[in-house]
């Protein structure tokens, strides 16, 4: 089976606090550490193991600037067999339907029988796996948490739903699925792994190379488009206790006891 | 203002609490416009939950078709295609439905599309004005979407309070003849109920719940030793479940269990919207967190900056000595 993958590089929010830049017009991105987006580990690693089962090759693809080419290698340490890179001045300010764009332009230069993305990256929207379903005209299914090759032609796949109830479909394919956290543990990956990789050439690819016409994609083409960032006051929040730590747990206490919290 | 629609998800004949959340969002975007509400399903059910929600709004589309009797998203795209009129704006809720629909439909209507939106500011000729969150909800953003060609919006559950005046007495107005050809290259199989663990939670009246900030497996002994010195249940965040290290039936979450406590500690949990959907009641909720920024400490009633993993050992020891 050959499956494409859709990675993005993200700020890393376990290694970072995100904080607004003081103009508002971003994060503050200093000293920010990076890495794969969650849902695109599990997404790499749900793929690789199914080329395990049933052969076939794993191609990791991004849509970024030349750091995004770290990303794919980690990939690529952990087991998927090619990488490529979607770079181009014109693809800055895509919206979520640009990036589904270029990536359809990508995924039509090769052939897959089934293409993964992440269920949402680092701005929460979750879209470009189900726009570039339909750019493709064909099945999606979102939010997967498990998948099961029943023939080279049909998938079964359980999404899960409210509650973690879990959906079970069948799914025709070439098919574009996006793939929920807790679907698999991804194995790790050490230094020598990425080592290994190192040198393995990753192409790159730009707008006249994949046939996007530059008004199609970028800031330009946009509907949708963030003006600025900032962090809300939200009712009155909380009451910060503070003091030394003696201090603190005595006042906690002594609430917890006034809310039934202590038994 | 181009014409607002609302799409209804349903279970058993009853519609969702979406349902009227959606028809006060549609107010946000065009205050004095006659919103229509669509609702696909097949049979009595559907009937009902038509009849339930024509009270809220000027129009019900009623999409009646065997093929939709469990809501495929794909299937539901094809209806929905070709009963929209052009330049529609379709708000859909931010739930496991509408993150399946509203993608793939924003394409095929050739319309904007946002999702998980936090807020609705107002509108700016064609261009709506709205409020998203980042990185979990740690930034807010500000933004701009071009209606000019339609657009799908898919509204975070819970955000727009319910409009319950139940005052729009709209009818019903049966477009299943329009629905078209609804195949799919998807077919629902069946529902796996999620597995019941040896605590239930949602039973729980004091809750200790870890998240990521609890760093290793090791560590969750240090948040158990906690919650047994008060008396209280050990629950979780989504991540502790996707790593193995605690049972999916003691996630919090709207993929996990909603619990009702009393009282709520969040430790080392961030405060997304998916984590926070699981609880209600409005438990007392205390949270320590190391980041003084978390959203949690927006929504907690007290809040303390500390790195759980030296503050939880020496609250069970204090609470030991009581
Ligand atoms: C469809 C869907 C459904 C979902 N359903 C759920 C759900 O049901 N339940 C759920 O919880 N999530 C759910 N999620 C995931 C959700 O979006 C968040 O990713 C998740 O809730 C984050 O969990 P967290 O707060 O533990 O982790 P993080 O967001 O990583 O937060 C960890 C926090 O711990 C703090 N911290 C770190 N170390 C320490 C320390 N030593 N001491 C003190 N504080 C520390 C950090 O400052 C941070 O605030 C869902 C996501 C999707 C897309």
């Amino acid at each position: 089976m050959e499956i494409l993958v859709c990675v993005k590089r993200v700020p890393d929010t376990s290694e970072n606090e995100i904080a607004v830049n003081s103009d508002g017009t971003d994060i503050d991105r200093d000293d920010l550490v990076y890495s794969v987006n969650e849902w695109d580990n599990y997404a790499v690693e749900e793929a690789i193991q199914i080329v395990d089962r049933v052969g076939g090759k794993v191609t990791v693809v991004a849509v970024g600037d030349d750091e995004s080419e770290e990303v794919l290698r980690r990939e690529m340490a952990m087991g998927a067999h090619e990488g490529l890179l979607l770079s181009d001045d014109a693809f800055a300010g895509s919206d979520g339907k640009g990036i589904a764009t270029i990536l359809k332009a990508a995924v039509e230069k090769g052939k897959y029988d089934l293409v993964l993305t992440g269920a949402q990256a680092d701005a929460g929207a979750g879209q470009v796996g189900g726009m570039l379903a339909a750019m493709l005209d064909q099945p999606y299914a979102s939010l997967v948490n498990k998948i099961e090759v029943i023939d080279d032609k049909t998938l079964k796949v359980g999404r899960e739903i409210e509650g973690g109830n879990q959906e079970m479909n069948e799914i025709q394919m070439p098919c574009v699925l996006s793939i929920q956290t807790g679907i698999n543990e991804p194995r790790y990956v050490g230094i020598r792994g990425i080592r290994k990789v190192a040198s393995v050439e990753i192409p790159v690819l730009g707008a006249s190379d994949l046939g996007v016409s530059s008004d199609a994609v970028g800031a330009a083409a946009a509907k949708v488009k963030v003006q600025d960032y900032f962090v809300p006051q939200l009712g009155a929040g909380a009451e910060m206790l503070e003091g030394s730590t003696e201090e603190i747990i005595d006042k906690l206490i002594e609430l917890l006891k006034a809310k039934g919290g202590l038994k | 203002m181009a014409q607002i629609f609302t799409y209804i998800t349903h279970k058993g004949g009853v519609a969702d609490d979406t349902a009227l959340e959606l028809a006060a969002a549609a107010k946000k975007i065009d205050a004095g416009a006659a919103v229509t509400a669509i609702v696909t399903g097949t049979g009595s059910d559907l009937d009902a939950v038509c009849n339930d929600v024509a009270a809220s709004y000027s129009e019900v589309w009623k999409i009646d078709n065997p093929a939709l009797a469990y809501p495929n998203a794909e299937a539901v795209r094809k209806a929905l295609i070709n009963i929209l009129p052009a330049g529609a704006i379709l708000l859909l809720p931010h739930d496991t439905f509408g993150m399946d629909l509203g993608p793939g439909l924003s394409i095929k209507t050739n319309s904007a599309f946002v999702a998980d939106v936090a807020d609705i500011e107002g509108t700016d000729g064609t261009t709506l004005k709205l409020v998203r969150q980042e990185f979990s909800g740690q930034v807010s953003t500000h933004v701009t979407c071009d209606a000019s060609a339609g657009a799908i919006l898919n509204i975070r559950p819970g955000v727009c309070k319910a409009d319950e005046s139940k005052s729009a007495g709209g009818k019903v107005v049966d477009k299943s003849g329009n629905a078209g050809d609804l195949k799919a290259g998807r077919k629902f199989l069946e529902m796996v109920q999620a597995e019941v663990g040896d605590v239930d939670i949602t039973k729980s009246d004091v809750l200790v719940s870890v998240g990521r900030g609890i760093e290793e497996q090791d560590n969750i002994e240090i948040a158990k030793e906690l919650a047994e010195a008060m008396g209280a249940d050990l629950s979780c965040s989504r991540p502790i479940v996707d790593a193995k290290w605690m049972e999916k039936s003691r996630q919090v979450g709207t993929s996990g269990q909603t619990v009702k406590p009393k009282v709520y500690m969040a430790m080392g949990i961030s405060g997304s919207f998916q984590h926070l959907g699981g609880i209600k009641g409005s438990p007392y909720m205390i949270a320590v967190n190391k980041n003084p920024k978390a959203p949690i400490f927006q929504v907690a009633d007290v809040g303390i900056v500390a790195n759980i993993l030296e503050f939880m050992p020496e609250l069970t020891e204090k609470i030991k000595e009581l």
